[in-house]
């Protein structure tokens, strides 16, 4: 077995399955199996899909800079699944607000999405993972050419609204979110400056 | 056999040598203790210091709502408590070891009686009272609780404030060793709260010394804390140690740690909002108990009701005051 086919048939669907143990243990919580929900099993919920929402991000996005610093051209081949295991615990993150903390009442939803600044940039990353995991296929991606790459950069912002909205509810002691936040910026960082000494090269070769 | 197993005495029954050769403390016990001798109406309550022993001698009260009650593990197992941690569950892990025992309460200020009391001289006047209370938490959650405590309202009477003093403040006690949560500065230690005396002279606010007719747990503030049941939750300090007069306002720690979402009235008030979220509803903890899908489903927020429901005993005491700005 090659590379490829070891990824494809051993790795790929190893990772998914480790990718959805976070779900499995909140419905074996749920049931009682495997632990307990606590007191209040909504807010539970609520926050351990939020949680796994904003760490898919970080892992999708140290990806690239795994790659350039190990030299591992294949790890590449994981990042769009870590995406969409990103985009999946964000959507449940959400609907488990939309259905089961505001109970579908249309006027709180729209009362929160609109009033409460946390909830907009919530809502508003929410929509920018929505749009780059349906233009997530490979079909799309050769079709946009481009623009796709010009597009899924919005994954930046989506990444700084998520940890922005988990700073903002915060009641008062802010140095877990402060550890999400030091991570994305540790790895936009590392992403300005290779792009630096890739302009750098550049003007380089283009005087030499 | 006609000889019986003596009744056990308890620790607090026998005087301390302390307590019988300090003459102050012990003119200022009797000073305390002197209105139910005369009326020689209830028991006095003793305070037992086993975790979970039952209070003996414990009154209903008019003021209980006839609500259900949270469950045990609902109530001790779930609160806010700083001074072990910013987590719901980190009062109930981090407070076991915790000792309770000895304990004192400082009284200062203006008043015509101060001083230091230990903790059963403090409370063993006045009649336990069981008061069943809806508690709102400013997170937009709530119980129903049934604690075990004393009239604030007498408490405050016995200590006979002066005319100038127009706020009682109280404080947690500070103890890093104790408590973890101390060794961050995530608020401003010691806790601070306070009412005014209006307030804390309203038959409603008690200090708390059980809670499901035991003794009261570590985590939910062993051995003495403030209940008040028409303001949010964080008014009501755990852990006291102080008990202070004065006719200044005090700056309490939430007040200090952000004055513009948490202010010193902090009335349960559907109408004004956090500056974050809406206070307008709340989730009743233990509504999605049970496991399973169902559960989840089932209708767990209610609408956020004026003073909590209790503006019938305390609306009267905000008459011409904004709300919105002494929020």
């Amino acid at each position: 077995m090659d590379t490829v086919q070891q990824i494809r048939f051993i790795w790929k669907p190893l990772i998914f399955i480790a990718s959805l143990v976070p779900f499995a243990l909140v419905v074996g919580d749920l049931f009682q199996v495997t632990g307990s929900l606590g007191p209040n099993p909504v807010e539970e919920i609520q926050d351990r899909f939020g949680y796994w929402g904003l760490r898919f991000i970080l892992i999708a996005l140290a990806v690239t800079p795994a790659r350039t610093i190990t030299g591992k051209q294949w790890l590449t081949r994981f990042r769009r699944m870590l995406g969409l295991f990103a985009f999946f615990y964000v959507l449940m993150h959400f609907l488990t607000w939309l259905i089961l903390d505001q109970g579908l009442l249309l006027s709180a939803i729209g009362e929160d999405i609109f009033k409460r600044p946390f909830i907009t940039i919530g809502f508003a990353a929410t929509l920018i993972l929505l749009a780059l995991t349906a233009t997530s296929t490979a079909g799309v991606r050769r079709r946009l050419g481009k623009t796709w790459q010009k597009l899924h950069n919005w994954v930046y912002a989506a990444a700084i609204l998520g940890v922005w909205h988990y700073w903002w509810q915060v009641k008062l002691d802010a140095s877990d979110p402060a550890i999400y936040a030091a991570i994305l910026a540790l790895l936009l960082g590392y992403r300005f400056w290779q792009r630096r000494k890739r302009a750098r090269q550049r003007t380089q070769t283009a005087s030499a | 056999m006609l000889i019986k197993k003596p009744v056990d005495i308890r620790p607090s029954e026998i005087t301390s040598k302390e307590s019988y050769f300090n003459r102050r403390k012990f003119m200022q016990a009797a000073a305390l203790a002197g209105g139910s001798i005369v009326a020689g109406d209830a028991l006095p309550a003793i305070i037992p210091n086993e975790k979970r022993a039952k209070l003996e001698g414990v009154v209903p009260s008019e003021f209980s709502t006839d609500e259900t009650p949270n469950s045990y593990d609902d109530v001790t197992t779930y609160n806010n408590y700083y001074e072990f941690g910013l987590r719901k569950d980190d009062p109930f892990r981090n407070s076991q070891e915790f000792k309770p025992r000895p304990w004192s309460i400082e009284v200062t200020g203006d008043a015509e009686v101060t001083g230091s009391f230990a903790l059963e001289d403090f409370v063993n006047s006045q009649t336990l009272e069981e008061r069943i209370y809806r508690l709102r938490c400013v997170e937009a959650w709530s119980m129903v609780i049934p604690w075990v405590g004393i009239s604030l309202a007498d408490v405050v009477k016995r200590f006979k404030p002066l005319s100038k003093a127009k706020y009682v403040v109280f404080e947690t006690l500070l103890d890093r060793d104790q408590m973890p949560g101390q060794r961050s500065r995530s608020l401003r230690w010691p806790y601070v709260e306070g009412l005014t005396i209006a307030e804390a002279t309203n038959p409603l606010p008690i200090l708390a010394v059980g809670v499901f007719g035991e003794v009261l747990p570590n985590q939910n503030g062993a051995p003495l804390r403030l209940i008040v049941p028409w303001k949010y939750g964080f008014k009501s300090i755990k852990g006291i140690v102080r008990m202070h007069f004065t006719d200044k306002q005090p700056r309490t720690s939430w007040d200090l740690a952000a004055s513009h979402e948490y202010g010193f009235y902090a009335n349960v008030n559907p109408n004004v909002d956090h500056p974050r979220w809406s206070q307008a509803r709340e989730r009743r903890i233990g509504a999605n108990q049970g496991g399973g899908f169902q559960s989840l489903f089932s209708a767990s927020k209610q609408d956020t009701v004026m003073f909590n429901g209790y503006g019938e005993h305390v609306a009267h005491l905000y008459d011409g005051l904004d709300l919105k700005k002494n929020f």
